[in-house]
């Protein structure tokens, strides 16, 4: 399970500023998917408009959610599926080893999903013995080293090709040394020799939704490597990880959305694989699970409806804002301390780790509102990160220090004449301890700033206020 | 012969909203903003009521400070034609959030929301609302222009700036590979993450430099001393401005920022 270390985002961010392979893979990641989003955005004239059709069909259905959830589940139903509802990340957990155990599962495999990063199912089903094996390449190395994904669509946007490569080497003890991993294909092809041993081995296939149909019952799921198809449909059992806000009405709903997730995400008009399931076999169809079970995961999604978090419940996923964000850019993933990393995720994990502990992700941000402008389904995000800082603000959890410097500076700043005198006295002062030098190199009280660039100095011969007024009065005169 | 009399239309009567940043920090700004104005045949007044548009606070949770200090704001700008600030970020503060600090004072929020539809930046003003085309300033060089976050995505200053420098005799505008990318300062994150917001200035400053430009613009104090202060510490001779100090031609009167005389 992903331990919370949120609270010391600090410390994460400057040893990621310090980490020069990580700062490879970072730079070499990014540019690829923002240049990717921008040609398939400008290819598709419609689009602005596609973003507000999509903002609308998740607003309608997040304002109709209990009726859309009960009619899904019972579509479920009629297809011979079955749904569990679970209201924390504990019941999904038991929910999913319950069905592994009867199904008498000794491997899982698992197609990607943050869900079950977020509800810790890997560690659980080890425990009680049964192996689970992340079949999407990136969560496959991942789970070989040991780590968590630090992006929600490229779990190993950390990583380089000479890290998959030390890995392979150091896991696959019988890999010949004289294998090559020049490419990117050499790579993908390792860890499919790999795993269909294990897609064959499987009891039980688990995979994520992107969207949960209503007026069909079906789950959808979207892949470039095909490792989803191989996991929900070779396995007897599968089981679809999905939390409530995945719901849309229908299969036009569905593809509206479909259509901006691959653009937003990797720049493609459509991922490779986009895989419709509903229920289990049906007498004469030719593959297709004999079970199929739809964990449905609350686990705090419901507290945040009614209140201003409730936009954050349109998120589809994609990605787009952390690819654009200059913050995510510079640290990556796993210096956000949990299982959603940059802007989306600075706004989802105080709702569900609690802001006392993930405080600094709403506060880390510069409000650039890139994320805002890229995001497929118009979540204002940093307006969503400030009802955070107002909520710490309010419970007295943001530093004490930057509490009193704020209540001395609105204490004049409510005070027009005070303020005047006051800030002719500090630029008056810090003229003078500049000395005539354009800048300061250093600063008491301002090692914040000065630690990385100087301080300009306020342009000589007071302030603007002051000097307006003295001209004032000479014109008079 | 029917009596006529000819009339001059009234000027326009400009409320300039100063900023606080360029209050302390950068006054020419300010007097380069009341030259610009004038000269495009406002009328401007200087609400001497005026401290600081609430952002610190807004940005830091403490909406009530926020609402006071906008509630001042309102009052002190409400009255004139227009509001205009030489700043992205401050114009865009009014023109968009105040109605939201409002939600439950329809009053105020009825005044916000005439107060915002009235506020601009100053180079969104000159051009968008007077259609001033063309100053008769002359700045001699290659200049980048940096644009602020605020101003850009919530305001849609991109052309303008651009459009006014176009005109200044002597000045080559020459783009960096990504303007639109924050430059870190943020207002208070530039102190609470210092290391990330100087790897984002960082980064900015490399695109700066790679534009062989020998000035950086933009429309923001806070922007323009974090890209200075930058500059100055990795010893580059890059002179950084206010975009009003060149559209004005006051660049003789004052040192770039971070710089003396």
């Amino acid at each position: 399970m992903v331990q919370v270390t949120s609270p010391a985002f600090k410390r994460n961010a400057a040893a990621a500023l310090e980490d020069v392979s990580l700062q490879k893979a970072l730079g070499k990641a990014k540019g690829a998917f923002l240049q990717r989003r921008a040609v398939a955005v400008a290819a598709l004239p419609e689009f602005e408009a596609l973003r507000d059709t999509g903002r609308d069909i998740k607003n309608h259905t997040l304002a109709n959610l209990d009726f859309y959830l009960e009619y899904y589940a019972a579509n479920v139903e009629k297809a011979g599926g079955q749904v569990h509802w679970c209201s924390s990340a504990a019941d999904a957990r038991a929910a999913v080893l319950e069905i592994c155990r009867r199904a008498g599962a000794k491997t899982v495999t698992k197609g990607k999903s943050m869900i079950s990063e977020e509800i810790g199912v890997n560690d659980h089903l080890e425990a009680h013995g049964i192996q689970p094996i992340e079949t999407d390449l990136g969560e496959y190395i991942i789970q070989l080293r040991h780590e968590h994904p630090s992006h929600i669509i490229a779990p190993a946007f950390h990583l380089n090709r000479e890290d998959w490569e030390a890995q392979f080497r150091l896991s696959h003890t019988d890999l010949p040394k004289d294998r090559v991993f020049n490419e990117r294909r050499d790579i993908l092809s390792e860890a499919r020799t790999r795993l269909r041993q294990k897609f064959l081995a499987a009891d039980v296939g688990i995979t994520g939704a992107n969207f949960l149909i209503a007026e069909t019952g079906s789950s959808v799921i979207v892949t470039n490597e095909g490792n989803g198809d191989l996991t929900q449909t070779l396995p007897r059992v599968h089981i679809v990880l999905a939390s409530i806000e995945k719901m849309v009405p229908t299969l036009e709903d569905a593809t509206s959305l479909l259509r901006l997730l691959a653009r937003s995400a990797t720049g493609q008009d459509f991922s490779v694989y986009t895989t419709f399931s509903t229920g289990i076999r049906r007498q004469g169809d030719l593959d297709g699970p004999e079970e199929y079970h739809v964990v449905l995961i609350d686990n705090g999604r419901s507290n945040m409806m009614g209140t201003e978090f409730q936009e954050m419940l349109r998120c589809i996923r994609c990605a787009a804002c952390m690819n654009h964000c200059p913050v995510y850019g510079a640290v990556g993933g796993h210096a956000y301390g949990w299982v959603y990393p940059g802007p989306m995720g600075s706004v989802l994990t105080p709702t569900l780790v609690g802001v006392d502990k993930a405080g600094h992700l709403p506060n880390a941000s510069t409000f650039c509102g890139k994320c805002e402008s890229v995001c497929p389904v118009k979540i204002p995000l940093p307006k969503l990160m400030r009802h955070w800082r107002e909520r710490e603000f309010e419970r007295h959890l943001s530093p004490q220090g930057i509490r009193t410097n704020l209540a001395l500076w609105a204490w004049f700043a409510r005070r027009p004449a005070a303020y005047r005198l006051a800030t002719r006295l500090g630029i008056g002062a810090l003229s003078m301890l500049a000395r005539g030098k354009g800048a300061f190199r250093r600063l008491p009280l301002a090692g914040g700033w000065t630690a990385g660039r100087d301080l300009p100095a306020p342009e000589p011969g007071g302030t603007f206020m002051a000097r307006y007024k003295a001209q004032q009065k000479d014109k008079r005169r | 012969m029917p009596y006529t009399r000819k009339m001059t239309p009234p000027r326009p009567r400009v409320a300039l909203f100063v900023t606080c940043l360029v209050d302390l920090y950068r006054p020419s700004v300010g007097f380069a903003a009341l030259k610009l104005l004038e000269e495009a045949g406002c009328e401007v007044i200087v609400p001497d009521s005026q401290t600081c548009c609430g952002q610190p606070a807004y940005n830091s949770g403490d909406r009530a400070t926020a609402t006071d200090l906008a509630r001042a704001v309102v009052d002190a700008f409400y009255p004139y034609d227009y509001t205009v600030a030489p700043s992205g970020s401050c114009a865009g503060m009014i023109a968009h959030h105040f109605p939201a600090l409002f939600a439950d004072d329809p009053f105020y929020r009825g005044k916000a929301e005439a107060l915002g539809a009235k506020t601009h930046e100053l180079t969104s003003f000159l051009t968008d609302v007077l259609g001033l085309t063309s100053v008769t300033a002359r700045y001699d060089g290659v200049a980048t222009y940096h644009d602020s976050c605020s101003g850009l995505r919530e305001l849609g200053v991109k052309a303008q700036p651009r459009a006014l420098l176009g005109s200044v005799a002597g000045l080559a505008v020459r783009e960096m590979a990504e303007p639109e990318i924050c430059c870190g300062f943020g207002g208070t994150f530039c102190v609470k993450y210092p290391d990330i917001s100087t790897r984002m200035v960082g980064d900015k400053t490399k695109d700066v430099a790679a534009t062989g430009a020998d000035t950086l613009l933009a429309g923001d104090l806070g922007c323009l001393l974090n890209m200075a202060g930058k500059l100055k510490r990795e010893g580059s001779t890059v002179k950084v401005r206010h975009v009003a100090e060149v559209l004005a031609g006051v660049t003789g009167d004052v040192a770039p920022i971070g710089e003396s005389r």
